[in-house]
């Protein structure tokens, strides 16, 4: 046992380990819908015995409190496990197409069949949820699939590696714990797809990686994701649904999560003072105290946070919270007024529970602000105003938008989640999920009869004619053509 | 070194035209599209002039390969345009109350494409149906082999279309550099596998999506058939689509052939009558045979019949005019499949035939080797059939023809593996262009209330239920008909 945990990750054992999973591809054995539904039965069974254990780790790794574990973490991956079992025959179907008369007489279908062997690489902040839910689409699609968690949150790491062994397929599915060498090890091997969630530096990495072997990839990067904040809103309602997206979100350490608000000058005050109340009915007076938030991961990322936070021209701009406990891990609440655009807060993704709040004018102006920065994972809107709402959704790209809300839309199962620009390549959830780790094939049946020589050379004139007719499916000029054909 | 005059300040420009929404409009798309027709319509001769300059084409060829297949595509994205646009509801949880979700497609912005030389006007106009169809500007960087059709496009393309929306870059491997280090919100390349790899390689440092169309050596497995009929069929399909396009200079050209030995020779001999047939006793006068590009792909399509055991496997042409680029339609029998020509994409007009013990090697034989842009069977086995499907992976299957899958509308053409990676084609162009934006909208008026901290247990039992999806246990939980544990 300590020999295996001595030896290191390098090239020959991830140039090994993808040849074992490419011969266990290559036996057909995940192809098989029985053998989907097996392991889709044991991701789910895992889960269901072991909450616990899961909830634990996640609360080692993150201080996640036990309800947002659930909610975020837990019932996300059940769900999208119980929809891969539930539609996984539709999805397997082979879709019939229509064919014209370009191609008359034929017949025509595409067909779904998996990648091969594909490697996942997931992130720290739901470790859980963003290990096992493509892992979940690269089975229901018939893959063989290797899952490099993130060492950022080694409990939740240590503990899919046992768990993953222990309930399903190693043959096929396997889990490689490490950091930079053993990720780049994996980057060297030639996958049919890879995975990443994460930031873009990497994503960058991962693509060039990629590019070597021309596996196609999918990322998951961040952004700085802007709620736009109206003034004719339900107030109370808007700031528990900011809370919600921001603070009870991994204290904002999660892609989706509220990064900065732009609301009018007008309103700011307004916005403030309701957070104020907010924050303190749902984390107490202290709200550095409440078991309620996740802490920051570890101490790098306190310190690059304090760094954001006490940058001079930042720091007096806080009218709210700005404390810090260092052994804990703990950064409070904290809310920042027009703070400046050039600051370092506002130039990188914050991940973190800092919430800088900037001041336009009106609000077209800050859809401008919006789209003069790199397009995020997400766009928030709060208001009332159907108008906005149209300008919102036609004038502002980002991966997905919510109006209303935060965070919510990636619940829906049957919208497409990923990024656009900087903030990511592809989509995944749901069927989106299956399609990015399946190809596509074009199936296309023809006959030995019903031919023409049309097609083929010597050609002639009034083949000319005859062809140009039919690829245009001009049924006079097909007759005519023909008669003239048949005149010879 | 050739440069591109102030190639920030060009593609500046195109970026603010974006960003006015002119393209966004429906109008403005449909005007585009109808702009590429007239160009095909109107300017047909000039364009059969270009194909025969740089390719040696016969209209009739050009026509079929490339005019009349971009007429149709026009038409198609024209009669869909509206449907695409619409974009489509997605389907919710009951518990999720007045909230709509949709999927609204957007342009993705910038899009670069680049076209191979061998179908100079099909390979540049097909995906730029689809990016203009998606509401994008472009900048389109046509082949600088094919040079008669390079600047054909250089010319008409201002004339025809939204010259502040698309420009076309001429140039050579220094200029497609340069275009490639630039910032684009797409681009779509169609070429070697070798160029692929260095395209995203390149994409990678702006995390640039990509297409890319890229080659392989598509096999053709030939059943024993038994009916006279289908043996004709088959090999007039087979040597059709081999020799016809471009002279076998196409990504889905078949490339080799196999069959199973005891059918060998007749297939052979069928062979040579359909050769004399299609071509004449004199194919290079016959004019239905495409050139060889250029004198650089020429000495490689010669140096591949070097090989003393290949040249012995010849049998049927085999001879060349290095002066007038052509090499005649060329027939090889079991040729080593160690020597080039059975490693490396053909791409030009000589087809081995490999023979095999049973024609179910054949599967094994092609899994062997990377995955082509296309796989032909032609047979009328059902179970060789299906297992060609679920056992070969490529991009694309067809069954009893050849390179005719291109002109679906309703089939996406794309590779896998070293064959490529993304599709287009009807719809599936208009989408590798778009932006899938996922858009939900709520009311303010209904909440689980239970979603907020303060946690506490009832909270957790809630949500359990809720996600279950077990409206029942949710309201009798809140009725207060059922305890917490």
């Amino acid at each position: 046992m300590a020999e295996e945990e001595n030896r290191v990750f390098g090239a020959s054992e991830a140039s090994l380990l993808i040849r074992e999973l490419r011969d266990s591809f290559k036996s057909g054995r995940t192809k098989s819908y029985d053998w989907r539904v097996s392991q889709l039965r044991g991701i789910e069974k895992m889960i269901e015995e072991r909450e616990k254990d899961i909830i634990q780790a996640l609360y080692m790794d993150l201080s996640k409190p036990e309800l947002e574990s659930f909610f975020s973490e837990i019932s996300t991956s059940k769900s999208s496990c119980k929809k891969a079992l539930k539609e996984l025959k539709k999805w397997m179907m082979p879709e019939k197409v229509k064919t014209s008369m370009t191609t008359y007489p034929s017949s025509a279908e595409i067909v779904s069949e998996p990648l091969g062997v594909v490697l996942v690489i997931s992130a720290w902040n739901y470790p859980f949820l963003l290990s096992l839910d493509p892992v979940i689409g690269a089975i229901a699609a018939g893959n063989a699939v290797v899952l490099k968690p993130s060492e950022i949150a080694p409990a939740t790491s240590s503990l899919l590696a046992r768990l993953l062994e222990e309930y399903l397929d190693k043959s096929a599915i396997r889990v490689v714990e490490g950091a930079v060498p053993e990720t780049t090890a994996l980057l060297d091997q030639k996958w049919d797809k890879i995975m990443y969630t994460g930031s873009g530096r990497v994503g960058r990495i991962v693509m060039a990686a990629a590019a070597r072997h021309l596996t196609p990839v999918i990322l998951e990067l961040g952004g700085k994701c802007p709620a736009i904040v109206d003034s004719n809103v339900k107030l109370e309602v808007c700031v528990r649904r900011i809370i919600a997206g921001k603070w009870a979100a991994n204290s904002g350490q999660a892609c989706i999560s509220i990064d900065y608000i732009i609301t009018t000058k007008q309103f700011a005050p307004k916005l403030i003072d309701a957070l104020k109340k907010g924050i303190e009915e749902s984390f107490g007076e202290k709200p550095i105290e409440s078991p309620d938030m996740s802490r920051i991961v570890n101490a790098f990322h306190f310190k690059r946070l304090v760094n954001l936070l006490d940058e001079e021209r930042v720091y007096h701009k806080i009218v709210l919270g700005g404390q810090r406990e260092e052994k804990l891990l703990k950064i409070a609440p904290t809310v920042l007024l027009d703070v400046p655009e050039d600051s370092q807060i506002m130039q990188e993704e914050i991940f973190g529970p800092m919430l800088p709040i900037l001041t336009v004018e009106n609000l077209e102006e800050g859809f401008e602000v919006v789209n003069s920065k790199p397009k995020p994972l997400a766009a928030y809107l709060f208001t009332n105003n159907e108008q906005l709402k149209k300008e919102f959704v036609q004038n502002v790209s980002a991966g997905g938008m919510l109006v209303n809300d935060a965070i919510l839309h990636v619940t829906v199962p049957g919208l497409p989640f990923g990024g656009i620009g900087e903030s990511g390549i592809g989509a995944y959830h749901g069927k989106f999920s299956f399609d990015a780790f399946s190809h596509k094939k074009g199936v296309m049946y023809r006959s030995f009869e019903g031919d023409s020589s049309v097609r083929y050379p010597p050609y002639t004139p009034k083949k000319q004619r005859l062809l140009k007719a039919l690829i245009n499916g001009n049924i006079i000029g097909i007759i005519l053509a023909l008669i003239s054909w048949y005149r010879k | 070194m050739e440069a591109i005059d102030d190639l920030d300040l060009q593609l500046g420009m195109l970026r603010e035209y974006y960003y006015s929404g002119k393209t966004r409009d429906a109008s403005w798309r449909r005007s585009q599209l109808k702009g590429i027709l007239s160009l095909l319509k109107e300017r047909e001769d000039e364009l059969f002039r270009a194909l025969h300059q740089d390719l040696g084409k016969h209209p009739v060829e050009a026509y079929r390969d490339e005019i009349g297949c971009l007429i149709k595509s026009v038409n198609y994205a024209l009669d869909c345009l509206s449907q695409w646009m619409s974009g489509r509801k997605a389907k919710l949880p009951r518990a999720a109350l007045l909230t709509s979700a949709e999927i609204i497609p957007e342009p993705l912005g910038l899009v670069l494409i680049i076209s191979s030389w061998n179908f100079p006007f099909g390979l540049s106009l097909e995906p730029l149906i689809g990016a203009l169809a998606a509401g994008n500007v472009a900048v389109l960087k046509p082949s600088e082999s094919a040079p008669a059709s390079s600047s054909l496009l250089a010319n008409l393309i201002p004339v025809y279309l939204d010259n502040k929306a698309v420009n076309v870059v001429e140039g050579g491997p220094d200029v497609g550099q340069q275009l490639l280090h630039k910032k684009w919100d797409k681009i779509f390349f169609t070429g070697s596998t070798k160029i692929g790899r260095a395209v995203m390689a390149a994409a990678s440092e702006n995390l640039t999506p990509v297409t890319l169309e890229l080659g392989g050596k598509c096999p053709a497995v030939i059943d024993s058939l038994t009916r006279s009929l289908d043996r004709e069929v088959a090999v007039q399909r087979v040597l059709g689509t081999k020799f016809s396009p471009c002279a076998g200079q196409a990504c889905i050209a078949i490339d080799y052939v196999l069959v199973e030995e005891k059918f060998s020779p007749t297939l052979v001999e069928l062979m040579k009558g359909m050769m004399k047939k299609m071509f004449g006793e004199n194919p290079k006068e016959s004019g239905s045979i495409a050139r060889i590009v250029n004198k650089r792909h020429l000495q490689r399509l010669k140096s591949l019949l070097d090989d003393p055991l290949v040249k012995a496997s010849i049998v049927h042409g085999g001879s060349m005019d290095e002066d007038s680029l052509y090499i005649e339609p060329t027939i090889l029998l079991d040729p080593p499949t160690k020597a080039a020509i059975m490693v490396d994409e053909i791409f030009g007009p000589l087809l081995p035939i490999i023979t095999l013990n049973k024609i179910e090697d054949s599967i094994n034989f092609i899994n062997s080797r990377p995955k082509p842009l296309a796989i032909y069977g032609f047979t009328n086995n059902e179970s060789l059939k299906t297992r060609m499907i679920s056992q070969t992976s490529s991009g694309s299957l067809t069954f009893n023809d050849a390179v005719i899958q291109y002109a679906a509308d309703t089939l996406p053409f794309g590779g896998i593996g070293e064959s490529g990676m993304g599709k287009y084609h009807g719809k599936f162009s208009f989408d590798t262009f778009s932006h899938q934006k996922a858009v939900l909208r709520r009311s303010f008026l209904i909440d689980f209330w239970f979603r907020f901290p303060p946690w506490n247990d009832y909270k957790l039992q809630l949500f359990r239920a809720m996600y279950g999806f077990n409206y029942l246990l949710l309201l009798l939980i809140t009725l207060g008909l059922k305890r917490s544990k």
